[in-house]
């Protein structure tokens, strides 16, 4: 016999889809099938009982091999780590749940940590837009109930977030929207010819780089001022043409990736795009998401913010909170050599880091925290398995548009695994004792 | 004017933060106060004097006080932070935020500095010799109040970011700059003697940038107006006047709409 | 622990027993007032004689948890810049000035003497964002106001005139958010918003809902009595910040006559008007703006089943921040300054922009009169309360210095003298004519009983008498010696001892503990519904884009520390 779990929440792309149905087997230790969610979401819950899994924490051993260690040898290391550090990095905290950071962010004022997540290199440029000149937002229910105009722009969500455009933006009925995607004009901003791309009414092949001048255009033609001939690779006709589509829907959304955060102009192209939305609100109503990576960086963002103030790159290290991009950024801590140890929990940044920086966390005293061997557990002195947050504990999350969803419990941990936030918990206390009780 | 020495004896580990080096904390103090002054390194709260050897005794006020820099201060942040008079000279490189929020008085560069130089800045000048990074005479982030008044002047090149959401004051650069020049400046005046790459002047409501070098790609909401004869810092000479961003909203000062102004040397 | 302690002589104030400063002795056991011969002799004498002693206050309508608000942090970090102080043992990092982190906002209320406080809009769909930070906001006690008044089932059951429809909706949805009570944020004219549009009088139909303000307004009234919940409807009208609102005001505030209140809870008003500075302006432009405060005010104390509170502008630079979208819309469009946006699906928006309330711009000004005004002109102070509209029309932490401004003539009268458009200002406001000081007595009935009765929690909350709980306030304050208005302020920014529930939390104007704070919702149970049920599965498979499954906020409440106040509608 086997049993079916509903309402269950997707633990890998800030879609955050919250329909899964789980089947396990009857003594709850197995996942059996996954129901609803895409190929990337299935294969996180499959691969949650891959055999070979790592059930104890490794100590790094001088020549380069793991030795296993006790949970106890583990937290104690990671706390005389915290201890002696002047200036520690905690990295990561997107695939993790907000209880769990809550209790890394309690460490971090002991220690005088950084708390930085993985906003730093993906959305953080949002986030400084967003600090410069607001952002005109709204859930995904709304998109899928009134949107009439929908922009994808610099990002690819057929691939990065399979399940958006038929739970929310292209193809749902909505209450306003009972044709779905008859209703509904699709333009799409990439210099490549994504699959997103081929579904849309409008593709700009935008050049390289001049997404600020093109979103810059945009508002030009919004307000009817004259344009060059040619902007970023297209034609001024092209681009008031498109302006005229954008003013004359009822509700637009222009939803935007990594292929603008990231690329020159940073997060002056967010703020263009989000003064683009503010302008289209003059003529009609629209609004601007970002199409968020990890299931849970934006909750990362939200706990620190109403615990400190700022939404990423953190740093308590003078027992209070400052915050500026460009100095407390885990890339630029790293580059320059301010920080003297470095502890990851929930993201990887051995992948996603340039290699200058991994460098960095291979020569300092560092604890990677992750079910998973990943390549930033392979440089880290001591790598901790827990058990999966979504799939073998639960906890609270925020989906890409803030809207907050409790993640289930589907199955038991391999017998003796912690949770992170009982490793944390664990750490924290004992830090508590080595520090004389702060 | 008393001049005070602090010469670098002991290099940090990691950075230091010596915001407690500026005539407004110095003055009235001896040199063994002032060796005993905080400073920061991580969550460490030590001294001025475990880095510095301090000599000389400052003046009964800020004004008063000289600071001079010696030693390689490249891992030091914060000197001359928020200081408000008095004159500051560091002989060497500077690591981030020198004269930040700074309000009053003379602070001297003698080397490059790194980013956040002048940002938040209200008054005084700031001479820097070498080079300068981003963010120079910027806002600090989420402030639409960025620099208002003062003059920053750099000898060599500055990077990115370089007098975001100015307000006023005026930013010279006898080099060349990186991209993004002046956005969303509402006043002031950007002087740059090089080139600059791009985005000069994006999202610009009021105020004005000269350039006297190139500019690889001109923003779209810039339009051309007229040539105009200029002297600007010394030199005269034709410029061309283009107004913009017209992306952005501007106000309307005597039935007249003001825009940004950018002079472009022909 | 000890769980005894007597505070002994001091003034005491407590509207609840009457008591007009009398020197008395407060005797707490077991975290409740108790009388005095009921403490043995091993109770921890707290001296405060020489001081004033009053019940902890209650908070009736501030923004201070959920998306909103943090949101505001997020995108505001120089309104964190130089603000921290480094952390003492004991206590958590706290920051930020309009918008404080939630550490430093427990702590900076307790500081005032603030014992109780209700955010004052929960939108629904973020529930469980709001209880994650009242969790994390130490010492006071907390409840949240769902937003109701552009909610689609809402909208949609009063159209119809079905109450117990209403009625079923919202004891479902009060239970599945662990929310207090049913607010109404500029009725009708969010769900406009969700098109760019507005409603802004209570006769403007909503868009596609075909229902009015009006009647969003009185089927919410007759819901709630319905119910009999143990708080009022709470509403910020139509057309706030506007001038001219005023009529529009005192057009929703009739809406309350004939409607009477049914409830257990010693309430008698139905009706709560919220921040009714920003809806008491008159003119119709920003030249001839002026004060319509004695037009709303000779209303407000003629009819008895209202309340009010008062949205005082503080003169500071803070961070605005409603449900009222489109409001917020209008005032970047003024201003300039970053405007954020949030429409909710099926139920509500919020909007956020920085404003900076200067004593060089008259509008502000006025706005400051009327604020102050609203208080002096009341026949009734159990009826009138003073807030901010945190952090609206100025950050909570300024209360010592609005109390100073209306217990003392000659601290308004400094204050508009170095206005820069004093004349101006004096002849569009009443404020110079009056010369009413608030005593401080009637400053408790404002702080401490009157919001705890409109909130139905007369019971516990706001007295001193003995069975309620033991939230209680020192100030360094002598009613017998004459004073100046700077002292007011500073005795009521940190106070000498305050207690929470029977545990010491400030001792000297420090925090002392990070208390037992609780989070309060009702429960309120209705005949059983199928068919509002089958809409609400309808709604869910359809338009929302959480499944039902994932609404209900109860799992993950659990683990906070509720006081749940039971109402029983069944019949
Ligand atoms: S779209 Fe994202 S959240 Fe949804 S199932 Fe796929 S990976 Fe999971
Ligand atoms: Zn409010």
């Amino acid at each position: 016999m086997t049993k079916t779990v509903s309402d269950v929440i997707c633990p890998f792309c800030g879609t955050l889809c919250d329909d899964l149905e789980v089947v396990v087997s009857d003594d709850g230790k197995t996942i059996v099938d996954v129901y609803n969610a895409c190929a990337i979401g299935a294969a996180k819950f499959m691969h949650a009982q891959a055999k070979d899994r790592v059930k104890r924490p490794r100590m790094q051993q001088a020549d380069g091999s793991y030795k296993e260690v006790s949970y106890d040898e583990a937290v104690e290391y990671t706390a005389q780590m915290f201890a002696k550090a002047k200036k520690p990095l905690m990295y990561g905290w997107s695939s993790t749940s907000c209880e769990a950071q809550s209790v890394g962010h309690e460490i971090a004022e002991k220690a005088g940590a950084i708390v930085d997540n993985t906003a730093t290199v993906c959305h953080g440029t949002t986030l400084i837009a967003v600090q410069d000149v607001g952002i005109p937002s709204c859930t995904l229910g709304e998109v899928k109930n009134r949107a009439d105009r929908i922009v994808f722009w610099g990002c690819n969500p057929t691939h990065a977030h399979p399940r958006h455009q038929s739970r929310y933006s292209i193809f749902p009925r909505g209450f306003f929207m009972n044709k779905g995607h008859k209703s509904r004009k699709v333009v799409v901003v990439d210099p490549r010819v994504t699959d997103t791309a081929k579904m849309a009414d409008i593709h700009f092949q935008v050049e390289q780089g001049r997404d600020y001048e093109l979103l810059s255009a945009l508002r030009v033609a919004v307000r009817n001022e004259k344009l060059p001939d040619v902007v970023a690779g297209i034609p001024k006709e092209k681009i008031y043409e498109a302006a005229e589509i954008l003013k004359s829907g009822r509700f637009g959304i222009i939803f935007f990736g990594m292929g603008v955060t990231q690329t020159l102009s940073k997060n002056h192209n967010i703020d263009e795009a989000i003064m683009l939305t503010k302008d289209l609100n003059e003529f009609t109503k629209f609004s601007i998401m970002a199409m968020r990576g990890h299931y849970n960086v934006t909750g990362s963002g939200q706990v620190l913010g109403w615990q400190f103030g700022y939404p990423f790159c953190v740093d308590l290290s003078r027992g209070f909170a400052r915050y500026n991009p460009g100095e407390t950024t885990s890339n630029d801590l790293l580059r320059r050599g301010e920080v003297d140890a470095v502890f990851v929990l929930g993201s990887d940044p051995g992948a996603h880091f340039p290699i200058s920086s991994v460098k960095k966390i291979s020569q300092l005293p560092s604890v990677c925290v992750d079910p998973h061997i990943t390549p930033t557990s392979e440089v880290s002195k001591l790598h901790v398995p827990v058990a999966f947050v979504g799939v073998e504990v639960g906890g609270n999350c925020y989906r890409m548009d803030n809207v907050p969803i409790d993640a289930r419990k589907v199955v038991d941990p391999p017998e003796g695994v912690l949770t992170d936030h009982e490793f944390l918990t664990r750490v924290n206390k004992r830090l508590g004792e080595l520090m004389g009780a702060a | 004017m008393e001049t005070v020495t602090v010469t670098m004896k002991t290099q940090p580990v990691l950075f230091l933060e010596a915001d407690n080096i500026s005539p407004d904390a110095f003055a009235g103090k001896t040199a063994a106060d002032i060796a005993s002054l905080h400073a920061y390194e991580g969550r460490e709260q030590t001294t001025l004097g475990k880095y510095f050897d301090v000599s000389g005794d400052a003046g009964a006020t800020a004004a008063d006080t000289r600071i001079v820099v010696k030693g390689d201060v490249s891992r030091v942040k914060y000197i001359g932070m928020k200081m408000s008079a008095g004159e500051v000279v560091i002989e060497k490189d500077a690591d981030m935020y020198v004269g930040a929020w700074m309000q009053g008085g003379k602070l001297i560069a003698k080397g490059s500095v790194d980013a956040f130089a002048g940002i938040g800045m209200k008054g005084g000048e700031l001479l820097i010799e070498g080079n300068a990074g981003n963010y120079l005479g910027a806002a600090y982030r989420g402030d639409w109040r960025g620099m208002q008044g003062g003059l920053i002047r750099v000898k060599g090149n500055a990077g990115s970011d370089i007098a975001y959401f100015m307000n006023g004051g005026t930013i010279i650069v006898e080099g060349d700059v990186d991209v993004h020049v002046a956005t969303h400046a509402e006043g002031g005046r950007v002087i740059i003697k090089g080139n600059a790459k791009s985005k000069v002047g994006g999202q610009m409501v009021e105020g004005e940038i000269v350039v006297f070098g190139g500019i690889d790609v001109m923003m779209p909401g810039f339009k051309f107006v007229k040539d105009e004869e200029l002297e600007i810092d010394g030199t005269t000479a034709k410029f061309s006047l283009f107004h913009g961003d017209l992306g952005e909203r501007h106000p309307k000062r005597k039935g007249q709409i003001v825009y940004g102004k950018l002079y472009q040397k022909i | 622990m000890t769980t005894e302690y007597i505070i002994k002589n001091g003034f005491v104030f407590d509207p609840v027993q009457g008591i007009k400063g009398d020197k008395a002795d407060v005797a707490v056991k077991d975290g409740k007032i108790v009388k005095s011969t009921e403490v043995s002799s091993k109770a921890k004498v707290i001296d405060a004689a020489g001081k004033t002693v009053m019940a902890g206050a209650v908070e009736i309508h501030a923004h201070i948890a959920g998306p909103k608000v943090n949101e505001g942090r997020n995108y505001r970090p120089e309104d964190k810049l130089f603000t921290y102080t480094p952390k003492k043992k004991g206590s958590r990092m706290a920051g930020g000035f309009s918008i404080p982190t939630t550490f430093k906002t427990g702590y900076e209320y307790a500081k005032m003497g603030y014992t109780t406080c209700m955010e004052a809009a929960m939108p629904p769909l973020f529930a469980r964002h709001v209880h994650e930070e009242i969790k994390d906001t130490p010492i006071i006690d907390e409840g949240a106001y769902p937003v109701f008044g552009n909610n689609w089932f809402v909208m949609e059951y009063l159209k119809n005139g079905e109450i117990e429809n209403a009625a079923a909706y919202v004891a479902w949805l009060l239970n599945s958010t662990k929310g207090y009570a049913v607010k109404v944020v500029n009725p009708g004219g969010t769900e406009a918003w969700g098109w760019g549009l507005n409603c802004l009088t209570v006769n403007d139909p909503v868009p596609y809902f075909d229902i009015t303000p009006a009647e969003i307004m009185t089927g919410l009234m007759k819901t709630n009595e319905y119910l009999g919940l143990p708080h009022s409807m709470h509403v910020h009208q139509n057309s706030l910040g506007n001038p001219g609102n005023y009529t529009v005001t005192l057009d929703s505030l009739k809406l309350a006559e004939g409607i009477k209140a049914k409830n257990t809870f010693g309430r008698e008003t139905v009706l709560h008007s919220t921040h009714i500075q920003f809806h008491s302006y008159g003119g119709d432009n920003w030249g001839n703006f002026e004060s319509k405060s004695k037009e709303v005010m000779d209303y407000v104390n003629r009819q008895k089943n209202i309340t009010v509170d008062t949205g005082c502008v503080t003169l500071d630079e803070t961070t605005t921040m409603t449900a009222d979208g489109p409001f917020e819309h209008h005032l970047t469009e003024l201003n300039h300054l970053k405007w954020a946006n949030v429409d909710v699906e099926l139920e509500t928006a919020a909007g956020i922009v920085p404003y900076v309330y200067s004593p060089d711009i008259k509008v502000c000004e006025i706005q400051w009169a009327i604020g102050l005004e609203i208080a002096l002109m009341t026949k009734d102070p159990m009826r009138t309360f003073i807030t901010t509209d945190h952090p609206n029309a100025g950050p909570f932490i300024r209360y010592p210095r609005i109390f100073s401004w209306l217990m003392s003539a000659e601290a308004r009268r400094d204050r508009i003298e170095s206005f820069k458009h004093s004349a101006k200002m004096v002849e569009a406001t009443h404020l110079a004519g009056m010369d009413r000081e608030i005593s401080l007595y009637e400053l408790a009935q404002m702080t401490r009983a009157g919001p705890a009765k409109s909130l139905g929690l007369a019971s516990v909350y706001g007295g001193l008498a003995p069975g309620m709980d033991a939230d209680v306030a020192v100030y360094n304050f002598n009613p017998e010696k004459s004073y100046k208005p700077a002292e007011i302020e500073k005795a009521f920014s940190a106070a000498a001892f305050v207690m929470k529930t029977g545990t010491p939390v400030v001792i000297d104007g420090e925090i002392v503990s990070n208390g037992n704070k609780r989070t309060i919702w009702v429960n309120a149970k209705v005949n059983e519904n199928p068919q509002v049920m089958r809409d609400i599965k309808e709604k869910f498979l359809k338009y929302y884009s959480v499944t039902q499954g994932n609404y209900d906020v109860t799992k993950h409440f659990l683990s906070g520390n509720p006081r749940v106040i039971e109402v029983d509608a069944t019949t």
